[in-house]
């Protein structure tokens, strides 16, 4: 008989340990599913692993990760606050949507005057839509204790229409032969969000990453706000006796993880992208989800999730264009690691002890 | 006949565009009155969508569709109750983790599906009672699965109500250690649940992929799953409120849906918000209803249970 053990503190070891274990778990899972479609397992591992980083053309692969880990990043970092106080913002998608919509709208509202303040305005604009968008749910939530959950999900929704209906409405190109969508930012010098560094695919996403990152440690791990932060998800009962306000407390965490989602929808319209269709939102606000929990809610481990993500979606179009595989198997893919982490994740918080102790 | 909306259609319309969400809700219903919060209904539906597609196209028997949708979203809720009760993951991650991998296996299995039509599902013929004004296209022009529906409604109301095993899952999910205490066998309790849930969210969605709809496409629920979540709220965890509010939210589609067929100039995307807005407008006024009443959730949603504790 196998009995769990609770241990009396968490295992800090094993905390470090799971996400490697369910990686590994998941490539060796995911390797059946590839057999299971008929490919070699072994070949579509190096295929989605290995041959973007080290095989040939790994050059451009390389600029390809930056480009795809920067707004799982950011997206992750602001979530990672809420998650830790136990306010679950799963509308990241829709808040991407938003400042990606508002951003873009800025930019196409003044099209074709040039002027180095155009950016910044369009970066603000981005953060402020996401902002506002992450503020539904969190108002809804201390006004009346409606979940942020649903309220956050519905409104991914909400966007998503209001994403198609700007792209064949407000939005839509006039020059653009009635296709739907925007003009695209990439030819509008002032607008456009550039690769910085020749060769390496940072845009200025990457560089709000980077500051994401470094802004979350000294928030969680230095400052007192992140301690009560902390607090308020471990021990909510403590946390009020200690002064935590819990709706200043959702507002913040809302408002943070919006205005991050915005910031990365923007980078994402006027950089790789490039204009506003009704297809534009590519599940990076899901996907930022999965990257959280993946770096256990840790700057540091966020950072190296967002890229380790961001080589499963490279590896994954390669395999695509390779092997033929189909581009959900990624989607599952990404999916079994949740879950594996999830699992794995017991040994943490509980010993395994086998017979002895009646179940 | 009112502004170019037939309201006979409208109300026939809307049993059908409930269904779907009305069985994922009343499944949802006992698997959190079990104290298990499964947010992964989005995932069992779309899976048994698939599944229920897949089936009923090999073998000509929507019939079969059904039962292997059912088997499929059971299957699903299976592995989140492997990973919250005997894993004891976080509940509201696990269920994420549930719908992504939903979504995405789902796709795999359902390509080469797309463009394909599924066998038609029977409707129940009940003689001159459809020839009736009125009530006869509302109440007797359906198929079978509506009607059948209703009865699981029926069925899980009284089951939860004035059964036994009923007293014991709502034992279960208001306090896991009293029940536990008394010799009732928690983890069981809830895995039968979770199972029940996942079944119905299955049957729901291949009623999606096999009538409503009728075809497979990627991501077909597009939210129903989390509008059966929110219907559960909204009816404050009571079946015969499920029931309203699952009809309700289907009457709003229905609408939006003729709105969109008579021409009206609003555009299409917009219409399609209705839904998903007045879900949140509902839930808010629900909430606000509730601000200072009892709560109406049963006392251990979203708790994991451990006997050592």
């Amino acid at each position: 008989m196998i009995t769990l053990i609770k241990r009396p503190t968490p295992s800090k070891g094993w905390s470090y340990a799971t996400p490697v274990v369910a990686v590994l778990a998941t490539m060796v899972a995911g390797g059946l599913l590839f057999a299971a479609l008929g490919k070699n397992p072994v070949e579509a591992i190096r295929v989605i692993f290995w041959d973007p980083l080290f095989g040939a053309n790994a050059a451009y692969f390389r600029s390809q990760l930056l480009v795809k880990a920067a707004p799982l990043i950011l997206i992750a970092s602001g979530l990672a606050v809420g998650f830790r106080a136990g306010i679950w913002n799963i509308g990241a998608e829709g808040q991407y949507i938003i400042g990606a919509i508002c951003g873009a709208a800025v930019a196409l509202s003044v099209y074709p005057a040039e002027s180095a303040w155009l950016f910044p305005a369009m970066v603000i604009a981005g953060a402020l839509g996401g902002l506002l968008w992450g503020m539904i749910p969190a108002l809804l939530k201390t006004l009346f204790g409606t979940s942020e959950i649903l309220v956050s999900l519905m409104l991914v929704y909400v966007a998503q229409n209001l994403l198609a209906y700007v792209a064949f409405g407000p939005l839509k190109n006039p020059q653009g032969y009635g296709f739907p969508g925007s003009r695209n930012l990439q030819q509008y010098p002032s607008a456009h969000n550039p690769e910085l560094i020749a060769g390496t695919g940072a845009h200025w996403g990457v560089m709000a990453a980077i500051v994401a990152v470094i802004a979350l440690y000294i928030l969680m791990h230095r400052h007192i706000a992140g301690f009560r932060i902390r607090v308020a998800g471990e021990a909510p009962r403590a946390a009020r006796f200690a002064g935590v306000v819990p709706a200043r407390l959702v507002v913040f965490c809302l408002g943070l993880s919006g205005a991050l989602a915005g910031l990365a929808g923007l980078f994402e319209v006027s950089g790789p992208s490039g204009q506003i269709t009704d297809s534009f939102n590519a599940g990076y606000g899901f996907t930022a989800i999965i990257v959280a929990f993946l770096g256990r809610l840790h700057p540091l481990g966020i950072l190296l999730a967002g890229l380790l993500m961001a080589l499963t979606y490279i590896g994954g179009d390669m395999a695509q264009l390779i092997l033929q595989l189909p581009a959900a198997a990624i989607q599952v893919f990404q999916g079994m690691l949740l879950f594996f982490l999830l699992g794995f994740d017991v040994l943490t918080n509980y010993r395994i002890r086998i017979g002895g102790a009646r179940a | 006949m009112m502004g170019g909306i037939d309201i006979i259609v409208l109300i026939a319309t809307l049993m059908a565009a409930s269904t779907p969400v009305l069985l994922a809700a009343t499944g949802e219903l006992v698997a959190e009155k079990s104290g298990v919060l499964n947010l992964g209904v989005e995932g069992m539906m779309i899976m048994g969508a698939v599944g229920g597609f897949a089936v009923a196209t090999a073998t000509g028997s929507p019939v079969l569709g059904f039962a292997a949708g059912a088997v499929a979203g059971a299957l699903l809720a299976l592995l989140f109750a492997v990973l919250t009760q005997i894993f004891l993951s976080n509940q509201v991650a696990t269920g994420l983790a549930l719908t992504l991998f939903g979504l995405g296996l789902s796709a795999l299995i359902g390509k080469g599906y797309e463009g394909v039509r599924p066998p038609p599902t029977a409707k129940l013929e009940f003689g001159p009672l459809a020839d009736i004004p009125v009530l006869g296209p509302i109440l007797f022009s359906h198929d079978w699965v509506v009607y059948a529906s209703l009865v699981l409604v029926a069925l899980t109301w009284a089951v939860l109500k004035y059964t036994r095993a009923g007293l014991i899952l709502r034992a279960v999910g208001e306090s896991h250690d009293a029940a536990h205490a008394l010799g009732y066998r928690v983890v069981a309790v809830r895995f039968a649940a979770l199972a029940y849930g996942g079944a119905l969210a299955g049957m729901g969605g291949a009623y999606l992929s096999l009538v409503r709809v009728p075809q497979w496409t990627e991501g077909m629920t597009a939210g129903a799953g989390w509008i059966a979540l929110a219907i559960v709220v909204f009816a404050s965890w009571r079946a015969e409120r499920v029931l309203i509010g699952a009809y309700l939210f289907g009457g709003i589609t229905a609408l939006q849906l003729q709105l969109q067929a008579a021409g009206y100039a609003i555009p299409v995307h917009l219409l399609s918000m209705a839904p998903y807005v007045i879900t949140i407008i509902v839930l808010v006024i629900l909430s606000a209803a509730h601000r200072h009443g009892v709560a109406a959730a049963p006392a251990a949603l979203g708790r994991s249970f451990h006997a050592s504790n």
